[in-house]
């Protein structure tokens, strides 16, 4: 689910972060790509929400295989 | 060992133990607290590499906004108490196959390549400095992206009003029932 793409991104953000202290100190792109990471995950996370809230409305229940009005 | 390690392992262990109880616990709502107190561990390795100001966005965008939402929509759609099905022993299998290959294969780059760590001048990662970076248009600056993930943002604001909008026609339809 949502939460396991978060533990995903932030593991990535974490060896951006480590490489960029320990292999090149004298830039910062790995930080810039950890911001835009977060940003991006952040959005995401309020889309994917904003979904299954409306699914959850509209069905009652937020399990994607009783969800198959549209699949024929 | 000195001091600075046996923290690092600290805050190590307290996120790896959380992020395996998150994807393993059977009851929604305690995953959930498992990935805060994963996420808290991220950010005190961040705090730790002296990378304070992610180490902050960490905390503020992860923490307090993230997790929020995601225990706010787990109460809106879940019934408290109520176990997980459990997931099929095959997919389990692959999980854990796909875990264990992409760990080999950074472990096998970590290994295999010698890092040689660049020579110049050291950037202190402060915020004066990331911010001179952000909105830098010369070589090396990364205004576009950060005007493309402010305009990504905005849509992603407006996206979500109107998917969680209720429309007029369905809130007559509720209204008539």
């Amino acid at each position: 689910m949502l939460m396991s793409i978060e533990l995903i991104l932030n593991s990535v953000n974490l060896n951006f972060i480590a490489f960029n202290k320990y292999v090149w100190p004298n830039r910062l792109d790995g930080v810039f790509f950890s911001i835009f990471i977060i940003a991006i995950a952040a959005a995401e996370a309020a889309v994917a929400i904003a979904i299954i809230i409306n699914l959850y409305r509209s069905h009652q229940s937020i399990d994607v295989d009783q969800t198959e009005e549209m699949k024929y | 060992m000195s001091g600075s390690i046996i923290v690092f392992y600290l805050l190590a262990l307290l996120t790896l133990v959380s992020a395996v109880f998150a994807v393993t616990s059977r009851q929604i709502f305690r995953s959930a607290i498992y990935l805060l107190f994963s996420l808290i561990g991220i950010a005190g390795i961040y705090f730790w590499m002296q990378y304070d100001f992610i180490a902050v966005v960490q905390i503020i965008v992860y923490v307090g906004g993230i997790t929020v939402l995601i225990i706010f929509s787990i109460f809106l759609t879940q019934q408290a108490g109520e176990l997980l099905p459990k997931q099929k022993m095959g997919r389990q299998v692959f999980a854990a196959m796909a875990v264990f290959c992409s760990f080999a294969l950074v472990m096998l780059q970590v290994f295999k390549n010698k890092f040689i760590p660049a020579t110049g001048e050291v950037v202190q990662p402060n915020i004066s400095a990331i911010g001179e970076k952000m909105l830098a248009t010369t070589e090396g600056g990364y205004a576009l992206p950060f005007e493309l993930v402010s305009i990504l943002l905005l849509a992603a604001l407006i996206g979500c009003i109107v998917i969680a909008m209720r429309s007029a026609s369905f809130l007559t339809e509720t209204d008539k029932k």
